[in-house]
């Protein structure tokens, strides 16, 4: 098995795009003062002393997005390669190509009413 | 492997940290004069040096890590949002022959590997152990996954059009019409959402300084914090970039003028994408939270899954289905 000469490239922009940072930080060391102290290291809260931790549970309504976002993007992985290839299928197969598509859209559009009827979508 | 693979994304990197070193002074020049002021003008010949010496300020500010951060976290998410900003760089053609990797799947690579970056964000926030801070990454994350779904549909309709995920086929495929014409509805949601991914105003909630002080980033300081900022222009560049090849054919030159070289012609067109972004910023106010997230669910969402079968559909009429 031979690989893509094209994913060698790609490597190489990683490994550039993962040696800024360190060479930039790195030079950045020699010229920065570095004095440390307690009050400069306090977490910043419009200059009031921080109460409590941030670390804590966060609101629901971030998780129902992530799971609609799921489900949409699980679809766009189905939806690329039927895209890809439609012409060919269509010589095929005709016009139901396109049917088989729209009546797998339409069961996750038929979530996407759900979720906009339930008010899901609305942000509060 | 040899010397060429690595000086070309070398040299690109630099040109492309040359671009957003004039891109910042650009972007406050235009927003001047929009706002009736002059605009930076004091460092160097008419505000020149202006962002190398910002740069140069913040390479020398004393980097702190807060003491409830999770430090090694914290050093790393500019970096996770930084490189993939530069690696999405590799797959896109700027002309014929300038092209890095000409990938089979690049436009389902760019995709993918850009969103990467919200990962960056996320661990920012909540490394940072601030409360802003956390709120902003959450914001940015909602934001970004939300707009990322009209963004990866919207481009359905040219990939059902050229028949291929490979950019340099997507440009060839423009050479008599450009895909902003039969694909204007998918233009106009991927350019929002585009707009919408790239952080920006008037989608620039996560980072608004009115209210979160600064978002994901308000613990970061010196080079740190420069490293978000330079990864948000590096995808002002991507993204006009993908949008040029996407929507505006590539190098190919209009109307039979094809003694201007590709690769000016290509420069042209993505300057007037970046001026545009420019202009947006300049010209519309902050959207509210929650029309953010409803506009991208209940507009942009159901306009790219129409698009696509408008394209079906269009295919299908005789004189005008060759255009699709």
């Amino acid at each position: 098995m031979s690989l893509d000469p094209s994913l060698m490239h790609i490597a190489v922009f990683f490994i550039v795009g993962i040696a800024l940072p360190v060479v930039a930080l790195g030079i950045g060391r020699l010229l920065r003062p570095h004095q440390p102290s307690a009050d400069k290291s306090v977490t910043y809260e419009s200059g009031v002393d921080p109460t409590g931790d941030s670390w804590v549970q966060f609101n629901v309504r971030y998780y129902l997005f992530a799971l609609l976002f799921v489900i949409f993007d699980v679809e766009t992985v189905f939806l690329y390669p039927w895209a890809v290839v439609y012409d060919s299928l269509r010589k095929e197969m005709g016009l139901f190509v396109l049917a088989e598509m729209l009546v797998f859209l339409l069961f996750l559009v038929i979530g996407l009413i759900y979720a906009w009827k339930k008010k899901v979508l609305e942000w509060k | 492997m040899n010397l060429m693979m690595v000086v070309g994304p070398v040299l690109l990197l630099f040109i492309v940290l040359g671009f957003v070193t004039y891109a910042i002074l650009f972007e406050r020049k235009v927003i001047g004069w929009i706002q009736n002021r002059i605009g930076p003008n004091r460092v160097g010949p008419w505000g020149l040096l202006q962002t190398v010496a910002d740069v140069f300020k913040l390479l020398i500010k004393e980097d702190i890590i807060p003491a409830k951060a999770d430090e090694s976290l914290f050093r790393l998410a500019p970096v996770i949002a930084f490189v993939p900003a530069f690696a999405v760089l590799a797959v896109i053609p700027f002309t014929e022959k300038i092209q890095f990797a000409d990938f089979a799947v690049g436009l389902l690579y760019y995709m993918a590997i850009s969103s990467i970056t919200i990962i960056g964000i996320l661990v920012g926030g909540w490394a940072s152990n601030n409360k802003y801070a956390l709120l902003g990454g959450m914001r940015s994350a909602a934001q970004m996954i939300s707009y990322e779904i009209p963004l990866v549909m919207s481009v359905v309709g040219i990939i059902m059009s050229v028949g291929s995920l490979n950019l340099h086929e997507i440009v060839e495929a423009q050479q008599k019409v450009w895909f902003i014409f039969p694909q204007f509805v998918g233009f106009a949601v991927f350019l929002i959402a585009s707009i919408s991914e790239l952080n920006r105003t008037p989608f620039d909630l996560p980072e608004a300084e009115s209210e979160l002080v600064a978002g994901y980033h308000v613990e970061y300081t010196g080079f740190r914090f420069a490293f978000f900022m330079l990864a948000e222009y590096v995808y002002v560049f991507a993204m006009a970039s993908l949008t040029t090849v996407l929507y505006l054919g590539g190098w190919n030159a209009p109307f039979g003028l094809t003694f201007i070289p590709p690769i000016v012609w290509f420069i042209l067109k993505f300057s007037l994408i970046v001026f545009f972004l420019f202009w947006v910023r300049a010209t519309m106010p902050r959207i509210r939270v929650d029309q953010l997230m409803q506009f991208a669910w209940k507009v942009l969402l159901p306009l790219a899954l129409a698009n696509i079968f408008i394209t079906a559909v269009f295919k299908e009429i005789p004189v005008i289905g060759k255009f699709y």
